[in-house]
């Protein structure tokens, strides 16, 4: 989907041959091959045009999550408090909606409240130069807190035909939310990797003095990330509402260390300054498969955070060796 | 000298004409009245021990300080640089010993940004990385800097390649002055003698070069004049046809006395 613009900036960067480093390089579409054909050889169920259907259309809210994240990582910078900002953003459209407002408006209302969390994340780690490990973790409690508050805790459910036709319809086999990622990650792409502004996230991230010696104004690249991640929890959290038919304040939290772990899993740098967006999308729909087959295989839903912890970590090993 | 070239014709004007600057940070007075001149289309070395003030000096010149008092005239104008945007506004253009360059950018991407070339219209412009990839590369052939690629990642360059690039990145922007701080200090002979070949073929393009180095040898080689700081003040300045290597030593240490005014 986004091969033309990856390809060629992969192509300069990638040539150090197959070492372990370009294993790294290349841990999620090699990490994806692998989970298929276990879970292809486990169950005849896995490799269904209707599974496959299913796990593409859980992935895209990661996806467009992912795609938050990989911003803000290109800055050198990590955004946690996308854990409570995806049920903030979802709480605000169904507050919105169940108190009469206009679904475009509660839509557009949930879009403001993730850019929101996102703009004050920006406030807080580009113009006072807080760490942004300490603000995001920070605002992650506030915005749960928040979002407790404005809910009451309780679920709130949004009946719409609209929303129920963007979860399950589509354009033929095409389904909506595959459209909105794919549309977010060439977006993603295109900012990245086409634009000024995208050449100044990488070189933002990759090395902040020298980004500021050649009068990039560092801290509007910064916050713009920030600002971007949480418009991305608010895309998602509209996809959210409608897969889940509301908004449950405690839902979802799990999406905060996946969104870390596709861009990681891409081989992108945690220390910024390099991005794979085709990367962070394979790796985006990995864990999701791997979460997939394990529901199908009938393992314990217990064992699902353990997975992602251990391919996590297993990412962040690997990439010990990408120099 | 310093005296009556503010009344020479504008043409004539050196580039650049710093006069009584001072700075204190705090108790430390870094520069305590320092006058130099750096004349257009020269290599002017700026010499001096640990603490002299040359860092403060070429800080003040790029903006990064503002002076306490004296004056930075600029073609025979007095001019206030209140940030390096500043600086680079009037070609002044700085390579500092950590180069500023990105690694994970390529070559073309570090000699254009925050300069990028794009096309299309407002507000959808994209990067032009066709014409910025050709252009570094003539850029770089120009100046006979050795790289094999401009779309390799500087990551994968040697110290001498890195230091060359941002050499160039530098004069290809600084159209007026370029300031180098120490620019061989982490490399070896053969490295070192591809940027002083570098510094020579700026100067017969007619950039003005200002040098910061501790190497004695290299600014007879390379510099037509030297200005010498000593403990916030200049202390001496040599043509280098009229010194030499053991005098400027001399001059920089303390051992002989300096007879700039001031």
């Amino acid at each position: 989907m986004t091969a033309t613009t990856e390809a060629k900036a992969e192509r300069d960067t990638a040539r150090p041959s197959l070492s372990i480093g370009a294993a790294a390089r290349f841990a999620a579409p090699i990490g994806l091959v692998i989970v298929f054909v276990i879970f292809f050889i486990a169950t005849p169920n896995f490799l269904t045009v209707a599974n496959l259907t299913d796990l593409l259309v859980s992935a895209s809210i990661l996806m467009v999550l992912a795609m938050g994240q990989q911003l803000v990582i290109s800055v050198a910078g990590i955004d946690l408090s996308v854990g409570s900002n995806l049920p903030w953003a979802a709480a605000t459209l169904g507050f919105a909606y169940t108190n009469g407002a206009n679904l475009a408006v509660a839509m557009l209302l949930a879009l403001v409240a993730g850019g929101l969390v996102g703009l004050l994340n920006g406030l807080l780690v580009a113009r006072l130069g807080m760490t942004d490990f300490i603000v995001t973790l920070g605002s992650l409690s506030v915005v749960s807190g928040a979002t407790l508050l404005l809910t009451g805790g309780n679920t709130v459910a949004v009946s719409s035909p609209f929303m129920q036709g963007l979860a399950l319809d589509g354009v033929g086999p095409v389904r909506w939310f595959w459209l909105v990622a794919i549309v977010a990650a060439l977006l993603t792409a295109f900012l990245l990797f086409k634009t000024k502004t995208g050449t100044h996230l990488l070189a933002t991230g990759g090395n902040l003095e020298a980004a500021r010696g050649t009068g990039i104004n560092v801290a509007r690249t910064r916050m713009l990330a920030y600002v971007l991640s949480g418009l991305a929890c608010g895309v998602a959290g509209i996809l959210l509402v409608a897969r889940t038919g509301g908004a449950d304040p405690s839902l979802q939290t799990d999406l905060l260390l996946s969104s870390i772990a596709a861009v990681v899993l891409g081989g992108s740098s945690l220390f910024g300054g390099r991005a794979s967006v085709l990367g962070s999308a394979v790796g985006a729909v990995l864990l999701t498969s791997l979460i997939n087959g394990f529901t199908l295989i009938g393992i314990s839903q217990n064992y699902q955070p353990v997975a992602v912890g251990v391919v996590v970590l297993g990412a962040a090993f690997i990439s010990r060796f990408q120099k | 000298m310093a005296d009556d070239s503010g009344r020479r014709p504008a043409g004539k004007a050196p580039l650049v004409e710093i006069r009584g600057v001072t700075k204190s940070f705090d108790a430390v007075r870094a520069l305590q009245g320092v006058d130099l001149t750096i004349e257009e289309g020269t290599v002017t070395a700026l010499l001096g021990d640990n603490g002299a003030g040359k860092s403060t000096l070429v800080r003040c010149l790029t903006g990064v300080h503002s002076p306490d008092d004296g004056e930075i005239l600029f073609r025979g104008e007095t001019i206030k640089l209140g940030s390096p945007d500043d600086a680079r506004h009037l070609g002044i253009e700085t390579v500092f010993q950590d180069l500023g360059l990105i690694e994970d950018l390529q070559v073309w991407q570090n000699l254009y940004l925050n300069r990028e070339l794009t096309r299309g219209f407002v507000p959808i412009r994209v990067l032009d990385k066709k014409q910025m990839i050709a252009n570094s590369a003539t850029i770089l052939a120009d100046l006979d800097v050795n790289v094999p690629n401009v779309r390799a990642t500087v990551r994968r360059m040697s110290g001498g390649q890195r230091q060359s690039v941002a050499i160039a990145r530098a004069a290809n922007w600084g159209t007026t002055l370029v300031i180098m701080d120490e620019p061989t200090a982490a490399l070896g002979v053969r490295e070192t003698a591809a940027v002083e070949k570098l510094i020579g073929r700026l100067r017969s393009n007619g950039v003005t070069v200002l040098l910061v180095s501790h190497d004695m040898d290299q600014v007879m080689r390379v510099a037509d004049s030297a200005w010498v700081l000593r403990r916030g003040r200049t202390a001496a300045n040599r043509k280098m046809a009229d010194t030499t290597g053991d005098e400027l030593v001399g001059l920089i240490t303390g051992a002989i006395a300096g007879d700039a005014g001031a």
